[in-house]
């Protein structure tokens, strides 16, 4: 059964490429998701078996992959609690994608092309989560890389979409060196890369001093940092998190399943599977903490101003992350999973659901150009409100048992650790914040009046301009001049539909299995849990208050935007004209990609050209072989014909040397 | 097999067929489809050959095998052939590209045929005998002896400035080949015996060790090519024609590798840690000068050239790095590059043929016209960053993995490495591949043919397979590594005890 999981989306990808081209497109397309389906459907047997019944939790070998000496890794699915989990989550998100990019790919002429990458991309990501070694886990990470760089670059027509590209595979290669060398210094420390032998040794190791990179320091908190540092770019952490906004460039359904819901969630997913290595390294979780709750302050603040509606979105999961992660942080590891889980209902939903808008606003992504769109496309209406619902945490909705605990847990593990009250600090001022941007997108899309033509003006920014260049391109270039938006098709409703369900319905259902008071019935002890970290007990006790802040916090994000975008129309940009450098200074996304271009991207170029003219070019080949040569050449031009000269040249002292070699060898030499 | 042990068979296979082939006197067509079709059929059998010996190779002995010996030249100079699991796989990778060289060269080659398949054949025999000898005469015969074809096929079949090139080549090669040459006269006298098998039994005394290490290694940095000998390699690669780009890339730099197995490691083993962190600091800049080099390169060929410099800094720091991960993955990475940057090296010429230029900018939008050509050159591209799957992963996880258990400076710094060939092999790929296609020049460019597809289709699944599967390989080369790390192992232990 669990071959049949990871492997039916390879099979999918496979068949995709030759169907798609040898029969039809339309043939490729509802294999691969027919496909999805049955892995999706095989997924929430084994969630029911293994996480909610009394399943065992196992790691079959398929195969071995390689063996040097003493390091061996095998190809295994690894099945538990956590797999199990992240299963039903990747096979759910990835089977409504396919279904909705039916409807949504229609008119794209490189479908099987679109859903081999979409099966390609979900068969990594299976292979991330079942992986039983770090190395597997490497393989599938770098596999929903490649999927997520194919992607995002599908319109590979568009100079920016092949930049966005571009990009998010090297910030995530940066990641990448950390997580590469977190393994190194895995292996070298507890002899093995398989999880149950690394949680195995690690406790002898906590608190164990070690020569790395030149300095004596705590070898644990080091690994760990390390292959956090892997988990950041995977999940557009701080100062790793450039890429996700452009990935935006990729056709919405990507948005949704990869990065929304699923491939940036595999850094969650990492620390949460290292658990118990993590628990050991008491300053490496302050720092997960610390980036976590600086990424969800600092997303949201970006998300306040953003026009594109991809983009704000992109920004609110950039910023749920970091909540993920402040849960990570603070030792409750089934919080954060459990944020990761409804968290992939309610952004797919709001993604499909912006994916819905644009392609009634026939590819407009700028939201100043929308408006009033309440009336003609209802059914999305209703869902990006559920969706919207679901994020701010209104009661009873997924994300309110999801947030709310993660907030709750960093005000509990704050009496011991002040990166933790740092983290509950942040988090809260984020709830109002997302409440803010997120009332302020339903507003703008679908309530007042529509200016077809308005913004593109001054401060516009530039990556604005791309949903213009989508026109030409797009799925959906030829619609004709009717620009009357239409709501989309039964096929992509339906995954809308399911979406809304599991956005409305996921937190109630689960909340006690994956957070309750008996979590460990459901956990089975695959996710650490160290003998003093009592803090999915103490959640449970924190003060009145702090369990009603952030739905105040939410309240008052929601007044503020209704009173900017429907009671005041124009008070936003009077706020923006009055404070224009903090306006630019978010609307520049804190300037990271100008920063970046200046500290690393320009000087690698410019080392590029140095070492290659200077180095190369001067000083080795100078004083090296062109400087001889021009001693050389010289002789040799008077001596004998161009062509063939440094051969009978290069012969001749060969002939030479193995002559005076075997004269000398005869002469006695050796005997 | 006609009183000829395999490895004999193998060796001068090709140079039968390159005999045969110097019988034909006229160049009409039919002689030089003729000419054609023996080259190929010789390389083909040599390969087929070469699979029966790999039936016959015991992975699990971890020495010499298929061992052959002769009296030769009189004096007590002998013929003595043999391979072991360091060797072996690059017999085989050496018979496997040879027949892709022919048929690569099958149309573009219109000047000289005879001429040109006749210095591949021989060239072949030349390579085969390097990593066969177990003497050192005989090997020093055929280590300088496949540069006599290689500059032949750079010189005369090559681009515009051939000379330029084949006589950088030259320069360098001659210095490492001449100190190797003294070095090679030195063990000799010491040993009283050239013959390898009971070379690597001698224990040289440790000043005596450094200063054939030194010798040694001029040669084989100079053809690896190490930092900061490698400036021949770029202008070798862009004058040589597609063929000879494969065999540079994919069988001559093994050599120099090959050699650090063979002699450097296991002879003078106290040398080899005395000198460890000179290799080291030689392969950490040669990754990262390279691949910044690589990043702002014009011309396709270069930018691989260049991109196989960094990738011998992980072979050489693997090897150092003395350890079973280091070196396997080093052997394996060898093998890997093999694959890979010949198959890349196949893809420029693939275009090249069709455009006559190898300047980045002349293309661009390429999937628009030869989408079965983007997917190979996909493969390969990812391959080349050492994506996990690819056979370039194996290698570089390896070495990288090893020398962090050497030395965890050298392998954080090496590790900066996979950033940057992501982005100057994406940045490649995006410039040629992707795009709209916009330059009148490529409206009629046409996808892979069938010969083409013949060519990479076979490369692009070995670098998948080996990517997934890399035991046959690995298993090959355990036993004699563990071998050989035993004995320089053993040194380490020593060295590290009389430090304290």
């Amino acid at each position: 059964m669990y071959n049949t999981i990871v492997f039916a989306p390879l099979f999918g990808f496979l068949a995709a490429a030759v169907l798609g081209k040898y029969v039809s497109a339309r043939v490729s397309e509802i294999v691969t998701t027919a496909l999805l389906f049955v892995s999706c459907l095989l997924s929430w047997i084994v969630f029911v078996n293994v996480g909610l019944g009394q399943g065992q939790a196992s790691a079959p070998v398929v195969a071995n992959w390689f063996t040097s000496g003493g390091l061996k890794i095998d190809w295994a699915l690894r099945v538990d609690t956590l797999t199990a989990v992240m299963l039903v989550v990747v096979t759910s998100v990835s089977s409504l994608v396919h279904l909705y990019s039916i409807g949504y790919m229609a008119e794209d002429p490189s479908r099987p092309r679109f859903f081999g990458y979409l099966s390609l991309f979900t068969f990594a990501m299976l292979m991330l989560v079942t992986s039983d070694n770090l190395v597997q886990m490497f393989f599938g990470w770098e596999g929903v890389g490649l999927a997520s760089y194919l992607l995002i670059g599908f319109w590979y027509d568009r100079p920016s979409a092949n930049a966005a590209a571009i990009k998010a595979f090297v910030v995530n290669r940066v990641g990448d060196f950390g997580f590469s060398l977190g393994i190194f210094l895995v292996w070298v420390l507890t002899g093995s890369v398989s999880f149950d032998a690394i949680f195995a040794a690690a406790p002898g190791l906590a608190n164990k001093p070690i020569d790395v990179f030149g300095l004596h320091v705590d070898g644990l908190t080091i690994a760990c940092l390390l292959l956090f540092m892997g988990a950041m770019g995977k999940s557009a952490q701080f100062l790793l998190h450039t890429w996700l906004p452009d990935a935006m460039e990729g056709p919405t359904p990507v948005s949704a399943l990869i990065h929304a819901a699923t491939m940036v969630t595999a850094g969650v997913f990492m620390v949460a599977r290292l658990s118990p290595l993590f628990e050991l390294a008491p300053t490496a979780l302050a720092v997960v903490t610390a980036i976590g709750a600086l990424t969800a302050i600092f997303a949201a603040t970006v998300g306040l101003v953003q026009n594109d509606i991809k983009r704000v979105i992109a920004y609110s999961t950039c910023s749920q992350l970091g909540y993920m992660f402040v849960a990570l942080g603070v030792g409750a590891y089934g919080v954060g999973i459990f944020h990761l889980f409804t968290h992939a209902f309610f952004k797919a939903l709001l993604f499909l659901g912006a994916g819905s808008v644009i392609h009634a606003m026939h590819h407009e992504q700028d939201m100043r150009n929308m408006g009033g769109l309440r009336k003609e496309i209802p059914f999305t209406f209703w869902m990006m409100t559920i969706g919207t619902l679901a994020l701010t945490g209104f009661p009873f909705t997924a994300g309110y048992f999801s947030k709310d605990a993660i907030i709750e847990a960093a005000y509990a593990a704050g009496g011991h650790s002040s990166a933790a009250t740092f983290g509950f600090l942040m988090t809260l001022l984020a709830a109002g914040l997302t409440s803010f941007y997120s009332w302020r997108l339903v507003f703008m899309t679908f309530f007042g009046e529509r200016h077809a033509h308005a913004g593109h003006g001054q401060d516009t920014h530039a990556h604005d301009t791309h949903a213009q260049d989508a026109h030409a391109h797009d799925a959906h270039g030829h619609h004709g001049h009717d620009h009357t938006p239409h709501e989309s098709p039964l096929v992509m409703l339906v995954p809308l539909a399911a979406l809304a369900v599991g956005a409305l319905f996921a937190g109630l259902a689960f909340n006690g299995a994956f957070i309750g008071h008996h979590f460990e019935e459901f956990w089975k002890g695959t996710i650490g849990q160290g003998p003093n970290n009592h803090i999915m007990h103490d959640m449970h006790n924190v003060p009145k208050w702090v369990g009603y802040a952030p739905f105040v916090m939410m309240v008052l994000g929601f007044l503020v935007a209704l009173y900017m975008y429907i009671l005041r129309p124009g008070s936003a940009q009077r706020l923006a004209a009055a404070n224009p450098v903090l306006y630019r200074f978010l609307l520049n996304k804190w300037y990271f990609d100008e920063l970046y271009d200046v500290l690393f991207v320009r000087p690698a170029f410019w080392l590029g050209r140095l070492f290659w003219k200077g180095g190369d070019g001067r000083i080795i080949d100078g004083l090296g072989p062109d400087g001889i040569a021009a001693r050389v050449v010289d002789v040799a031009r008077s001596a004998v014909r161009l062509q063939t000269g440094y051969l009978y040249h290069y012969a001749f002292a060969m002939l030479i040397g193995v002559a005076a070699f075997i004269t000398w060898y005869l002469l006695g030499g050796v005997r | 097999m006609f009183g000829f042990g395999i490895l004999s068979a193998l060796t001068f296979l090709p140079l039968l067929g390159a005999a045969i082939i110097l019988m034909f006197r006229n160049d009409d067509e039919a002689s030089l489809r003729n000419i054609r079709h023996i080259a190929l059929w010789t390389t083909v059998a040599v390969f087929l050959l070469s699979l029966v010996a790999w039936g016959r190779f015991d992975a699990a002995n971890a020495g010499f095998q298929m061992v052959e010996q002769k009296a030769w030249a009189g004096g007590g100079l002998v013929y003595k052939l043999g391979v072991d699991g360091m060797s072996f796989p690059f017999v085989v990778l050496t018979a496997f590209l040879m027949p892709f060289c022919i048929l690569a060269s099958w149309e573009s080659i219109t000047f000289r045929v005879k001429e040109y398949m006749i210095a591949f054949l021989v060239l072949e025999t030349l390579m085969i005998g390097v990593f066969c000898a177990l003497d050192l005469v005989l090997f020093y015969l055929f280590f300088e002896g496949g540069l006599i074809p290689m500059f032949l096929i750079i010189g005369v079949w090559g681009g515009k400035r051939r000379i330029y090139a084949s006589f950088k080549f030259f320069l360098y090669t001659l210095i490492g080949s001449l100190l190797m040459l003294v070095a090679i006269m030195a063990m000799a006298t010491f040993a009283k015996t050239t013959d390898i098998t009971v070379l690597l039994q001698t224990k040289f005394p440790a000043d005596m060790q450094k200063w054939l290490w030194l010798a040694f290694f001029a040669s084989f940095a100079v053809k690896m090519p190490m930092w900061p000998v490698h400036t021949w390699l770029p202008d070798a690669h862009v004058e040589a024609p597609t063929a000879g780009s494969v065999i540079l890339a994919g069988i001559l730099l093994k050599m120099g590798g090959y050699g650090f197995i063979r002699f450097s490691l296991p002879m003078f083993p106290d040398a080899s840690h005395y000198f460890a962190p000179l290799v080291f600091a030689m392969s950490v800049i040669a990754i990262v000068y390279t691949s910044l080099v690589a990043l702002v390169q014009e011309d396709m060929k270069k930018l691989i050239a260049y991109s196989s410099v960094a990738h011998m800094g992980f072979v050489t720091m693997g090897l150092f790095a003395m350890n079973q991960q280091g070196v396997q993955g080093a052997i394996f990475q060898m093998v890997s590059h093999g694959l890979v940057s010949g198959a890349l090296f196949l893809c420029v010429g693939v275009i090249y043929d069709r455009m006559h230029t190898r300047d980045i900018a002349a293309y661009g939008g390429l999937v628009h016209r030869m989408p079965r050509y983007a997917v190979a050159f996909m493969v390969l591209t990812m391959a080349n960053v050492g994506l996990p799957g690819t056979s370039g992963f194996v290698g570089e996880f390896l070495t990288l993995i090893g020398t962090f258990a050497a030395n965890t400076k050298v392998a954080a710094l090496a590790t900066l490495g996979v950033i940057l060939s992501a982005a100057y092999a994406l940045y490649l790929y995006r410039r040629i591949i992707f795009g709209v296609l916009e330059k009148p020049a490529l409206a009629n460019i046409q996808d892979l043919s069938a010969r083409e597809i013949l060519i990479l289709a076979p490369l692009v699944v070995l670098v998948i397979y080996y990517g997934v599967q890399p035991g046959a390989i690995m298993n090959a080369s355990a036993a004699a590594v563990a071998e050989l790390v035993k004995t320089t192992g053993a040194v380490a232990v020593k060295a590290a005890a009389l430090a304290h």
